[in-house]
């Protein structure tokens, strides 16, 4: 029989939901001594983080879904049991998602106006889906543009979290041609902390983790120089593969499936990323740990990197030019060819000139007269 | 701009002019050299000899007798910075997997460690050879501009590459364009600079082996 | 009308061919060529550097056949050629370089740096920046028939003496026969054995040859001082000689750099190939003797060594059928360090013994073939080029050094076995 978290847990906090929902003070502690050491915190903050998690009130969040696929909410609540990726449902308040919430049109959108202003100042805005600016129809809430929701919401947000590559650099609606003059949330926020959580999806525990520490510590993670956790995306994939020895053995997957990708070679030469990625898949996994792509047998696409859509095929590898085809190699033989033709022309012209030009040389003319 | 975006620039359409000047300028040099042709020897070959143009292609990588002992220094450092060099541009994956993409040829590589190793065995072989050139006198009075600019461009791709696998000095994804900017350069300028060696080597060796070939000496 | 700058680039121009641009495009400035090249080896002076030599012809080529050059030229870039360079160059050119082919044999990007330095004296003697001996004495032997001014008149008086000595009639203008045989000034004047060893052993081996009046003279200074126009003008009279008197073969005598010039040049100077042979005496020789013509008893017991003249073994081809012939009548033969097709030029080849200007440096680099004889313990040394026979003798002179130095072909009449007759 499990017990329940301490029996002076305070009403309307994080500790009364997770009571409420049976989560035993034992597991509460897994998870957050799980969390500390994700997040390359001391392990003696596990206990520090519990305290301050059980006590803090359930923080208000307004998530807001611009242009986006909706794949990130998928990814967050994919689970089978509850796991530290479902533990953000109990650390929060989500007053507004247009997937999750049970309310609809206008009570929907009272909903996020109400909680904007009981919470002002105090509530995280978590968006997903890029903005677009070219014209403000090409995505809309009840009428509302993205870029005013965004702005009207952002106003009051303690902090905002930038889900997905979409939301955090543009992503897929981003990459070329952009027709909607799509942009991320960095570009409008900009008098604001805005924490990018890339990824396409990205990992459920990250999101977990942000919000962890920011119950723990009222403040942000340290961010990398594209705005990210460093302590999430701080190594590169290649870094932390299991397959880097198979990469600097130089045993390589061919094609895929074949005799080298069975035996789980570096599948550096199908297209993998890795070397150029920063994320935590090689080491906190997907799906509870179970796996990722790379493990699977498909090289890592670079899905939590800016314009990762545009940095060249997927299956052409990192060593492999991005665009060059062998029309511009014959042309520019081509064209080699002829200027080496007219520049033939003109040095046998000039030496012809100088044949023309011949003095027969005579005994007499050997002696400079001038010297 | 964000390193990736460098990246992908560098890997498009730097790489993309880079190559094409490269390959035009290749061209265009072979012909503005061959092209000026030689005239027909009228002179009787002999015609019993061991000599020939394509035995000194290859043999006059085999230095004369006598002289490793007079300049063991350039031939030392010399081979081993060329074999180093050729060894990590045509066993490394990356690279083999480059010239694939661009020719459909392929090889196995070298475990990337040997590679390593003989890459920093050739910067130093580099350091070597330009503290030799700035001291040595005869070495002094033939080197100009052309000279230290062709062993910075030689230099570069080396070192680059050699931090970029180490994640030294920036990280990793710029110091990868660094390494490609440092190979693009190194590319439009070769065949404009001493560096055609590269190429006009087998013909110079092959012109002097006929010449001598013909009068009976191999050379 | 003189020798002027314009004349020279002109020139300049006119010989650079693809080998010449290849050979430019391929130097690295690695500075081996200096380190075969006897003139830097024995005073380490790096201007005596052979690449170093040839750089006004490679800014004509830089700025004249090359787009960058060009495209530097039109900009106002480039360093023009000068007279001051040329006359800064004259000594590089002419005193310290022999021709010997060394510089060509060791270039790892494999430069003929020889070949080049060949064109490059085109326009030095275009511009008028020959060295005044060497001008004197292809003026010479143009206007007289021979570099040192002999006349088939003294040529005429050796014959008789020779023809004393060796009491066989010198055939002289004698049409249809086997060989054509020349001689070089330093044969006529120095060494009067070399026609009578030949008349022995021609007369052995059954042999039938002749001299021509107006073609008696091998050597050609055209070559040396670079002038085409006067190496043909020299060389035409051979090739005259050869075609009226309808010889089967030319033969070049001891001596270097006429080997080169009537057996490589000559076509190429006359614009047509020859309808006779040309080999040097050595090959000759050899080939009797593999024929079985030339019987010779006796050892020579001195032990003793071989030079090979440059022109004749390294840019000739003739290296085995020297050493054929002295092992046949040579108990104690050594070779020398670096023997063959990589040996050391004697210092006086390419005009430079002609060049008062170079002795100095001539005797210097000398110092290099003393420590090659040195090496074998010899004193006696045997070559096959009466201008490396000169240059040598005067040289161990100048060293105090007990080394006689004797011509093969003579070497090889003391050895003949006159009584038997094949």
């Amino acid at each position: 029989m499990k017990s329940p978290i301490k029996s002076d847990v305070l009403p309307g906090t994080v500790g009364e939901g997770l009571s409420a929902r049976g989560v035993s003070r034992r597991e509460f502690l897994a998870f957050c001594t799980s969390l500390t050491a994700m997040l390359a915190l001391p392990p003696a903050m596990a206990g520090v983080m519990a305290e301050a998690i059980s006590r803090a009130r359930r923080q208000s969040v307004i998530w807001l879904s611009f242009q986006e696929c909706t794949g990130c909410t998928e990814s967050l609540t994919r689970s089978h049991a509850p796991t530290l990726e479902n533990l953000i449902f109990d650390l929060i308040s989500l007053d507004y998602h247009h997937t999750l919430q049970a309310a609809s049109g206008e009570a929907a959108e009272h909903a996020r106006i109400q909680s904007m202003k009981d919470n002002d100042g105090r509530y995280l805005l978590i968006v997903d889906g890029s903005i677009p600016m070219g014209n403000p129809g090409f995505s809309t809430i009840a009428g509302i543009s993205n870029y005013d929701m965004l702005m009207e919401t952002a106003k009051g947000a303690a902090a905002i979290v930038a889900v997905g590559t979409c939301a955090a650099y543009g992503g897929l609606p981003g990459a070329s041609p952009n027709p909607t003059s799509a942009v991320s949330v960095g570009e409008l926020i900009r008098d604001k902390p805005v924490i990018n959580v890339p990824g396409c999806p990205p990992i459920p525990v990250v999101m977990t983790g942000v919000l962890a520490h920011f119950l723990t510590f009222g403040s942000i993670p340290e961010l990398d120089a594209q705005g990210r956790p460093r302590s999430f995306y701080g190594e590169t994939i290649h870094d932390r593969c299991y397959r880097r020895p198979f990469y600097d053995q130089g045993k390589f997957a061919q094609s895929f499936d074949d005799e080298a990708a069975r035996h789980g070679w570096c599948l550096f030469k199908l297209g993998c990323k890795g070397p150029v990625t920063y994320n935590a898949c090689a080491t906190t996994k997907w799906n509870d740990g179970i796996s990722f792509p790379i493990q699977s047998g498909h090289g890592c696409i670079g899905c939590s990197e800016p314009n990762f859509w545009d940095a060249g095929p997927l299956y052409s590898a990192l060593s492999m030019p991005v665009s060059a085809t062998s029309a511009m190699l014959e042309g520019a033989a081509a064209i080699g060819a002829a200027a080496g033709v007219a520049i033939t022309w003109h040095n046998r012209k000039t030496k012809s000139a100088a044949k023309a030009a011949h003095e027969t040389v005579t005994v007499q003319e050997l002696i400079r007269e001038d010297k | 701009m964000n390193p990736l975006d460098l990246l992908t620039f560098a890997r498009g359409s730097a790489m993309n002019w880079a190559l094409m000047i490269f390959l035009a300028g290749i061209v265009l040099r072979l012909f503005e050299i061959v092209g000026l042709g030689r005239k027909h020897d009228l002179s009787r070959a002999r015609t019993v000899t061991t000599g020939s143009g394509w035995r000194t292609v290859f043999m006059r990588s085999w230095p004369a007798a006598g002289m490793i002992k007079r300049d063991p220094v350039t031939y030392l450092a010399g081979y081993v910075f060329h074999i180093g060099l050729l060894i990590v541009v045509f066993c490394y994956a990356p690279h083999i997997d480059f010239i694939r993409s661009m020719t459909g040829l392929n090889w196995r590589g070298l475990p990337s460690t040997l590679v390593d190793a003989m890459a920093l065995v050739s910067i130093i072989a580099l350091l070597v050879l330009l503290a030799h050139r700035l001291t040595n006198p005869v070495k002094r009075l033939l080197s100009g501009f052309g000279d230290y600019l062709a062993w910075g461009l030689t230099l570069l791709p080396l070192l680059t590459g050699y931090l970029a696998f180490h994640h030294q000095l920036f990280e990793y994804t710029l110091m990868l364009s660094l390494h490609l900017f440092s190979v693009e350069l190194l590319l439009v300028l070769l065949p404009f600079t001493k560096l055609f060696h590269s190429f006009t080597v087998f013909l110079s060796r092959w012109y002097n082996g006929e010449m001598a070939a013909r009068k009976g000496v191999v050379s | 009308m003189s020798a002027n700058l314009s004349r020279g680039i002109n020139a300049f121009k006119e010989v650079i061919d693809a080998p010449v641009a290849s050979f430019f495009s391929s130097c690295v400035h690695c500075g081996l060529c200096a380190e075969a090249c006897l003139f830097y080896t024995e005073t380490g002076e790096a201007k005596y550097t052979p690449i170093h030599k040839l750089e006004p012809l490679r800014r004509i080529w830089q700025q004249e056949y090359t787009l960058t050059g060009k495209l530097a030229k039109l900009f106002g870039l480039s360093k023009s050629v000068t007279d001051e360079e040329l006359a800064e160059w004259e000594p590089l050119v002419y005193d310290s370089c022999t021709m010997c082919g060394r510089c060509s044999m060791v270039c790892p990007v494999g430069n003929d740096i020889t070949y080049m330095i060949r064109k490059l004296r085109e326009g030095m003697a275009a511009s008028g920046h020959a060295p005044p001996d060497l001008i004197a004495a292809t003026t010479r032997a143009v206007n007289l028939g021979s570099p040192m001014g002999i006349k088939w008149l003294a040529v005429l008086a050796q014959i008789r003496h020779v023809e004393k000595d060796t009491g066989i009639t010198v055939p002289v203008e004698q049409a249809d026969v086997d060989y054509l045989v020349l001689m070089s000034s330093m044969e006529i004047i120095n060494f009067p054995e070399y026609l009578a060893a030949l008349s022995r052993i021609f007369k052995q081996a059954g042999v039938s040859w002749t001299l021509a009046q107006d073609a008696f003279e091998a050597t050609n200074s055209g070559i040396q001082i670079g002038a085409s126009d006067l190496a043909r003008e020299i060389v035409s009279r051979i090739v005259v000689a050869a075609d009226r008197l309808r010889v089967k073969c030319v033969i070049s005598p001891e001596c270097g750099h006429a080997f080169t010039a009537l057996r490589w040049e000559g076509p190429n100077l006359m614009g047509r190939p020859f309808g006779f042979e040309v080999k040097h005496i050595l090959e000759v020789l050899d080939e009797l003797s593999a024929a079985g013509r030339l019987k010779t008893k006796g050892h020579d017991q001195r032990p003793l060594t071989y030079h090979d003249p440059c022109q004749i073994a390294r840019r000739g081809g003739v290296v085995e059928q020297p050493r054929r012939l002295l092992n046949a009548v040579a108990e104690d033969f050594r070779e020398m360090p670096d023997a063959g097709t990589m040996n050391w030029c004697c210092g006086g080849g390419g005009g430079v013994s002609a060049n008062s200007r170079a002795e100095p440096l001539m005797l210097q680099a000398f110092r290099h073939k003393k420590g090659q004889i040195e090496a074998t313990g010899v004193s006696t040394l045997v070559t096959a080029c009466a201008n490396c026979r000169i240059v040598m003798e005067e040289s161990l002179e100048h060293y105090h050094m007990k080394v006689e130095v004797v011509g093969l072909t003579e070497l090889l009449a003391q050895y003949l076995d006159e009584d038997k007759t094949p």
